[in-house]
Formats: structure tokens, sequence, C-alpha cells
């Protein structure tokens, strides 16, 4: 079964108005071509209306789609040689993140994705892509790998946030993220970070520090979610539009405060519309971005991203 | 103006003593115990540096009531201190938030910067304080926490952080969360020139500073019962559906897990300090 978010309302229903004309027209002898590609004309620019003003709450919901494509998606679309690897080698394996070493354009790199699951007992089993402190560790592993063997990093981000449990919080929540910014500082091989379904705060920065930061035109990234904001802020949850659209978390919005690098544009509709074609359209940014960064010198790399963070702004003196 | 009397202004603890208190004590501000209610006279209060005698409870201190409680008298020479926050998401009602908390609190954020010395000790320090904007990490914090880290390193001084914190600072967004970013380069590039980073964990400490500089020190140490935790209580409680235990997330929890070095009564404190920037002063002889 579709699911119909709610602002694809109207161009369901005028969907559902021209396919029970046609099968009208299928079965009679009236004459509806005329009335049939007028409605189809009105469809298209209700498409183009709809598509091309998307407010933060649409996109908050193309992010959250079920359907979304995951990062194993794009991993299958755009990697080969794909060698997943497992564990932190300190506790355990945390399924919410996946790593692992594939070539890409018959470049090997290293891969570290935030993976959601597909159903309900995927999610369960991948505790809906939010991480526990072995994730970040066994991506912190990883990273270490990449860098001993020269390795570029793509790391794509999906994530809800860090898991706020127990067992975490024993294990050291805190630390683990804070140690992976600490080692990402410098790592002398290049780090790509796209963030494809929502960047969930602190969890999806735990892997997401970078020399070019990419966000799919419907993804989202905050540094709360909507609902949690509008719940501290103003105590209600129902003002999570409001708080969406005040915390600025489109790629749009980020890409002005200087937060990401690139947008990645979407199929018309959203991500989950098309996987090949989006997949496509995240190849090309990745190339491009993948082949400028590898051509740079360690140290110029490293200064950079340096000068990127240390010259994020919102003071004053 | 000298640190004394710019904290002597605040008397945020100050209560109406009882009947019968009024007619023990003739004069003066008394203090009450926010744990047992036990009630002191305003020169212990301060003399016990905001310790319960009775129960131990180490109360929440001003950024310069730390400070004075730290640094050698008149040594302290603060950094950055004209650092305010351009509001650049334009945020509802964040303006007023934060020139109420300035009015409040006479800080114009949440974190005090600067360089002093410690029983003869030189070292740069950084003091969160609770009462702006619960210590939450904004883009002025943490170019304070950036800048003080890189001063120190070209200038060879150890940094000491008094951490606390509410978390992110929501009004400026992903502005804030960069800050994550910012000061653990900050740290990295400290400590890659040979700085030495203490990190005293006062309460609370949470979310993204739990997830930054402060979990990354080469020194941990926490005051009795700081609360310290990534996630807070009541969302792990509603994520994992039990109750926590009661010491879940306090300085001796974390000493337990391996997060924190010491646990440091606040009266111990500046001679533990002493002692560390001592054995990281002395000169290097071979025997
Ligand atoms: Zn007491």
């Amino acid at each position: 079964m579709r699911q119909v978010l709610s602002f694809e309302k109207p161009i369901h229903e005028l969907k559902d108005k021209i396919a029970e004309l046609k099968k009208m027209a299928a079965g009679s002898e009236l004459e509806l071509d005329a009335e049939i590609s007028r409605m189809e004309s009105r469809l298209k620019k209700l498409e183009l209306d709809i598509y091309h003003s998307l407010t933060t709450w649409d996109r908050v919901q193309i992010a959250r789609h079920p359907d979304r494509p995951t990062a194993l998606d794009y991993i299958g679309e755009l990697f080969t040689s794909f060698v997943e690897l497992h564990g932190d080698r300190l506790y355990r394996d945390d399924p919410a993140i996946v790593s692992g070493i594939a070539k890409y354009k018959g470049v090997p790199v290293t891969i570290i994705a935030q993976q959601r699951g597909k159903n309900t007992k995927d999610n369960l089993f991948r505790n809906f892509a939010s991480p526990h402190p072995e994730g970040y560790r066994k991506a912190l592993r990883q990273m270490k790998l990449a860098e001993k063997f020269n390795r570029p990093i793509i790391s794509l981000i999906d994530t809800k946030g860090a898991h706020p449990g127990k067992g975490a919080e024993e294990r050291g929540q805190g630390e683990a993220i804070a140690r992976n910014l600490l080692e990402m500082t410098d790592l002398t091989v290049p780090i790509i970070a796209i963030v494809i379904g929502e960047g969930g705060s602190g969890g999806a920065l735990g892997i997401g520090l970078a020399d070019s930061v990419q966000m799919l035109e419907n993804a989202t990234y905050s540094v709360i979610s909507p609902e949690g904001a509008a719940s501290i802020l103003w105590k209600d949850a129902a003002l999570a539009e409001k708080a969406a659209t005040s915390l600025k978390i489109t790629a749009k919005d980020l890409k002005a405060l200087k937060i990401i690098d690139e947008i990645i544009p979407e199929v018309k509709g959203g991500a989950h519309r098309d996987l090949s074609m989006q997949a496509a359209y995240l190849d090309a940014y990745l190339e491009s971005t993948f082949n400028r960064l590898r051509k740079i010198d360690k140290q110029t790399l490293i200064d950079n991203r340096w000068n990127k963070y240390n010259n994020l702004g919102g003071f004053t003196e | 103006m000298s640190l004394k009397t710019i904290f002597k202004k605040k008397k945020k603890y100050a209560q109406i003593p009882t009947e019968k208190a009024k007619q023990e004590i003739p004069e003066g501000l008394v203090e009450k115990c926010k744990h047992c209610g036990k009630i002191y006279y305003e020169k212990e209060w301060r003399q016990q540096l905001k310790v319960c005698p009775n129960c131990g409870t180490h109360h929440i201190m001003s950024a310069y009531e730390r400070i004075d409680a730290t640094v050698d008298d008149d040594s302290f020479e603060e950094w950055f201190e004209t650092l305010i926050s351009t509001d650049p998401l334009e945020f509802p009602d964040y303006q007023e938030k934060l020139v109420s908390d300035r009015e409040k609190t006479g800080l114009k954020d949440a974190v005090v910067a600067g360089r002093a010395t410690i029983n003869g000790y030189s070292a740069a320090i950084v003091v969160m304080d609770t009462r702006f904007r619960m210590a939450s990490m904004g883009a002025v914090a943490g170019e304070k926490i950036a800048r003080t880290l890189e001063t120190a390193r070209t200038e060879l001084l150890p940094v000491i952080i008094f951490t606390a914190s509410g978390g992110a600072r929501m009004q400026e967004g992903m502005l804030s969360l960069m800050q994550m970013a910012k000061t653990s380069m900050a740290v990295k590039r400290f400590s890659n020139s040979g700085g030495c980073l203490i990190n005293v964990f006062t309460h609370p400490t949470t979310g993204g500073v739990t997830a930054s500089f402060a979990s990354i020190g080469d020194y941990h140490f926490a005051e009795p019962k700081a609360l310290i935790g990534f996630a807070g209580r009541r969302i792990i409680e509603q994520t994992i559906r039990e109750t926590l235990p009661e010491d879940f997330q306090t300085a001796e929890f974390q000493l337990e897990h391996g997060q924190v070095d010491r646990v440091v009564h606040r009266h111990e404190l500046k001679n533990l300090l002493t002692t560390v920037l001592d054995l990281h002063s002395a000169e290097v002889t071979e025997s």
C-alpha cells in the first residue's frame, strides 16, 4: 500500500479522478479525451506547484517516509566489491551502523553508514538506526583502517539520534561520539558525509565530521527533533511544524548557514519514487567531490577541514 | 572590580529565615542547603564553598564563584569577554531570553574563560555557568572554548575546564551542534602540541558537551554526585520503559564505569589541581 503524505493529497485525488475518467471512457462511447488531457495538464501544474514549494514540514515527512531508500540501497547501487566488516573489537557488533570496504569508480574506499530497517522486524534488529557506543567505536576502527590503507571515507547519515539507553550510557555514549570527533579532526584521508534521510544531532555528527558534507534535497539535519524542541520550548509537541521551520533543518537552510557543502537534488516527489535515478543523482555529486578531494595533499586537507569548522559563526565581539 | 564583589551581589540561595531562626540570627543573610534544609550563615556557606557540612551536598557555583574558589587572589585575567550571540537563526524569543539571562547573571553568555595562577602555577581556565541558559553550548561557548585551547596551545599553558551543561543551545540550531566539532577539533590540535587538558565535571554535564570536549580530556575529575551523561534520564526512561536507579549517571557511576579518573570533594580540588599542574611543570631531569 502506498503511503500518501498529507501535502500530496491533492495530487493523489486528481490522479484518482483521471483514472476514473479513463475507466469510464474505455467502457463507453463517451468522448472524454479532451477532458482527460485537460486534467492531465492540470496535474502537471499541480505537481510542479507542490513539489517546488515544499515546506520544511513536507520535507520532514519525505525524509521519514518508510519507503525512503536506506544506506544499504545506495551502497548496492553505487559501490562494487562491498565487504561488510563487523564489530568494535571491544564489546559487540552494532547493526545500527553498517561498515566495510568497497570500490567506488574502481578506487578502494571505506564505507560507514547508519542503517534503518526495511520493516518492523528489521528495524528492531537495526535499533531504528540509533547507534550504541559500539557503533561509533566500530566506525572509528574502520576510519583508522581507512587512514592506514589510504582509503577515502564515505559516510552515509540516516539516524534519529544516538540511542538513549541504559547500556549506552554505561558504556560511554558521550565518550564514543566525542572520540570520533577528536580523531576525525586530523584523519589523513578525505571524508565525505552524505545525509540521506534524517540527521539526528550528535548521533549523526558522530560519523559526520567531514571535508564535504552533502545532503539530499529532502533530508533533514537537526540538533534536536522538531517534536523534542516543541515540547521543551513550548510544552507542546504539536508545535513541531513551527519548531522544524525555526530550527532551520533543510538542506537549503543549512547550505546558507555553511554547515553543509552540497545539496543533492531528489527525484520528483522524493527519493523513494525511484531508487536508481536517485542513486544516479547522488553518484554525480559524490564523484565530482571524490575526485576533487583525492587530489588535495594531506596537510591541506586537514587544514581546510579545521578552517571550515573553526570559521562557523553565530557570534560577534 | 574584584571577583568577590562581583559574586557578593548575587545571593541566589538567600532564604527568608523561619521565625525561630530569625530570633537566633540577628543580622545578615543565611543560606539553606537544598538537600537537607540546614541553614548556614552566609560567611560559613562561602567558607565551605557551598558544600553543606551536614550532608555534603555540593551546590552549584556561579562562574566567578568557581574562579574565586580555584585561582590565586587577583590572578584571573578574563579572555574574550565581549563575545555575544548574533541569534543567527532569528529564533523565536531567543533574543529576549538572552537579554533576561544577561540581566540575571551579569554574564554575556554561559562560558567564562581566562588565564590565572593556581598556587603559583599558570593555567587557562574555562568555567561554564548553568545560570545562563542552563550553560547550553551555542556559538559563543564553542568559540570561547576553542579560542582558549588555541591560545593555551601557543602559550604552552595547561587548560582546566569546569564543565556543566544542559546540552545544545537549541535556539542556535545546527550551529550549536557544530560547536561539538569545533571544540573537539580544538582539543585535538591542543593535544597534538602536547597540551594538558584537565576537565572537572560539575553538576550537571550532559548532551553535546559530554559528547565533545568534556569526554576527551587528559584527566577527568568530577565533583561528588554531579550528574554526568549524554542522554537525559527522562528520555531514557521513556525509551526503555523502566525506572533507572537513583545513582544512574552520577559522578560515582561514571567512576565505576570508567569515564572519570577521580571523584573529588570540592575542598580538595584546588590541592589536586595544584599537584597535577606541578607534575606537568616539573623539569625532566635524567637521573
Ligand atoms: Zn545539606
